[in-house]
């Protein structure tokens, strides 16, 4: 797998991260080094080996349905820029 | 029946697919301990979890997990007892976490089927695909302020159920079918209360139009529908704008609409330069989900009887039309109403009564069956009084009205009143006596032939018991008077 400028562009732009245009080829060839490193792994024969979800061999533990949180609004909205009669106010989003 | 739509040029055939979000029924929300309760006041149910606070950790409701199974099963699904929550990565201002946790390449449903019945009695089964877990977003308000949205997280983190049929609905009446069945299974099931209005059921409607025996034309998709009739008309517009555009040598392009409903038209919502790229991954928060057989079977005992079992038994059992069957099992609350009142007692009857008399008398007032001021009990009772020859049914009628009305019980009614069934053969015969005595013209030209004349002396004799006596003692010892 390789990356070109142009993916770093677009994946620059799905995490809304401003990477300037001379930094494009530069970043494209950090990733790909850093790919090609991981790629190593490919050596290793993985084919009798379960994937792996979970080094610990813990299950997904489970909560009761029981209502045990909420009714914070200051701590919520302790943090926002801006906010107003309990909601969080933001640029306008709508199309 | 053919679903196909005629063009300029020719007949097409429409291909639907629907994706339904349904509400999952719970206290707590999917990965948090707030409230899932409608109508509380802004950022009230939000828990630091719901808001995406750094260091915050998901941890799985069980209820919910629960209330999945339990609808892959309604719809005879296979269970997978391994599942994996994802993450779908998007930006929004109501996504606080930047993704949606949901479930991608391994649901924990897997393929099913819905049966849908149309008007003229056909039923198809719609093929489901997958049943997956996921989050519902929070709200944003655009109207609150010019240049600003106001953001509501209460709904953020909320379990839902996304349900995604085959592309196997052809008109907007099976859609239209299907949504309504959808929803009633859920409601049996008590794993989603269906409220559309609330947004507790909305649905994502793909449709595509090809012609005939041709490989599927591109899609478009459109989202966020909140009623059977939006449903319906999203399709009906998309299906003319896609052939008119076909027909005139254009080309669809695969997107995402959204509809207008104060128009029953659709526009382009996204633009395509984003188009949906999520880049799904196993979200390292959460371990994958397994559950044991015996989890499953536990649930599966515990399911209730559902809408098209009751159908088939009423129509097999009591006698009842495929018609009245369907229209009483629709909603749990009227089989539940339905098999209450007549529970020993003539079901046909029953039947009759409650899809005239009482959803007449319903609609009318403007009220559900839940608030009917006549209770099963009440409307049985009424149709013994029928049965053993207490009132005859013109009475009944009557009788129920007041009883609607006053919510009093029908043998009060009718003892106050004095509308008990004259059944005495003595009365009756006075009666006969005296509409024959006034009206010996008729009398005469009956016995020359007119043989019509008959529905005269009953209705006479009727109108003069005041609609209280037997009919049918009217009927014969008429007959019998007549001859003589």
């Amino acid at each position: 797998m390789s990356v070109d400028k142009d993916t770093v562009k677009k994946i620059a732009r799905l995490a809304r991260l401003d990477v300037p245009e001379e930094r494009q080829e530069q970043i494209a060839g950090e990733l790909n080094a850093i790919l090609s490193w991981i790629e190593e792994l490919g050596e290793v024969d993985t084919s009798a080996v379960e994937p792996l979800a979970s080094v610990t061999g813990h299950s997904l533990p489970l909560r009761t349905d029981k209502i045990t949180d909420g009714n914070k609004v200051d701590d919520i909205l302790a943090n926002a820029p801006e906010q107003a009669s309990g909601f969080f106010v933001v640029p306008k989003v709508v199309e | 029946m053919s679903n196909l739509v005629a063009g300029q040029t020719g007949e097409w055939e429409v291909v639907i697919g629907m994706e339904v979000h349904a509400q999952v029924t719970s206290e707590a929300k999917l990965f948090s301990g707030s409230s899932t309760t409608f109508g509380a006041g802004p950022n009230e149910n939000v828990s630091l979890v719901d808001a995406a606070m750094p260091g915050m950790l998901p941890v799985i409701n069980e209820a919910c997990v629960r209330q999945a199974v339990k609808t892959g099963l309604g719809i005879k699904a296979e269970i997978n007892l391994y599942s994996v929550f994802d993450r779908k990565n998007y930006f929004y201002a109501d996504l606080p976490q930047g993704y949606q946790i949901s479930q991608f390449k391994h649901p924990i449903v897997g393929e099913g089927v819905l049966t849908i019945e149309l008007a003229d009695g056909t039923t198809h089964d719609i093929g489901i695909e997958r049943i997956h877990l996921e989050q519902d977003a929070g709200k944003s308000l655009h109207d609150q302020h010019p240049s600003k949205s106001y953001i509501d997280l209460n709904r953020s983190g909320v379990a839902l159920m996304e349900i995604v049929s085959r592309p196997d609905l052809r008109s907007s009446e099976q859609a239209g079918a299907y949504i309504k069945k959808l929803r009633s299974i859920l409601r049996y099931l008590g794993t989603c209360d269906g409220n559309m209005e609330e947004g507790s059921l909305r649905a994502d409607v793909n449709v595509s139009v090809r012609r005939p025996g041709q490989a599927l034309g591109t899609r478009t998709e459109t989202k966020n529908l909140n009623s059977v009739r939006f449903i319906m008309q999203a399709i009906d517009y998309e299906v003319e704008r896609q052939i008119e555009i076909l027909e005139n040598g254009g080309k669809i392009d695969q997107e995402t609409r959204l509809f207008d409903t104060s128009t029953g038209t659709t526009r382009q919502m996204r633009s395509k330069e984003d188009a949906h790229d999520y880049r799904y991954f196993p979200d390292p928060d959460l371990l994958p989900l397994q559950l044991t057989q015996d989890f499953v079977e536990e649930i599966k005992a515990e399911l209730p009887e559902l809408p098209d079992e009751i159908k088939a038994r009423m129509v097999s059992d009591y006698g009842l039309s495929s018609y009245d069957a369907s229209v009483l099992t629709e909603e749990r609350e009227t089989a539940g109403f339905y098999e209450a009142a007549s529970k020993g007692r003539d079901r046909k009857l029953v039947a009759n009564w409650m899809s005239s008399e009482l959803f007449g008398a319903l609609n009318k007032a403007g009220k559900s069956l839940a608030e009917s001021p006549v209770s099963p009990e009440g409307l049985g009772a009424l149709v013994d009084l029928i049965s053993d020859g207490t009132i005859s049914g013109r009475i009944a009628k009557d009788v129920f009205a007041e009883m609607f009305e006053t919510g009093r019980p029908a043998s009060d009614i009718i003892e106050e009143k004095g509308l008990k069934q004259v059944s005495d053969s003595g009365a009756i015969e006075a009666l006969i006596d005296q509409v024959l005595a006034e009206n010996q013209d008729k009398v005469a030209e009956y016995r020359g032939g007119k043989d019509k004349l008959f529905g005269f002396f009953v209705g006479q004799t009727m109108k003069l018991s005041g609609g209280q006596a037997n009919p049918g003692m009217v009927n014969q010892l008429l007959k019998d008077k007549l001859r003589g």
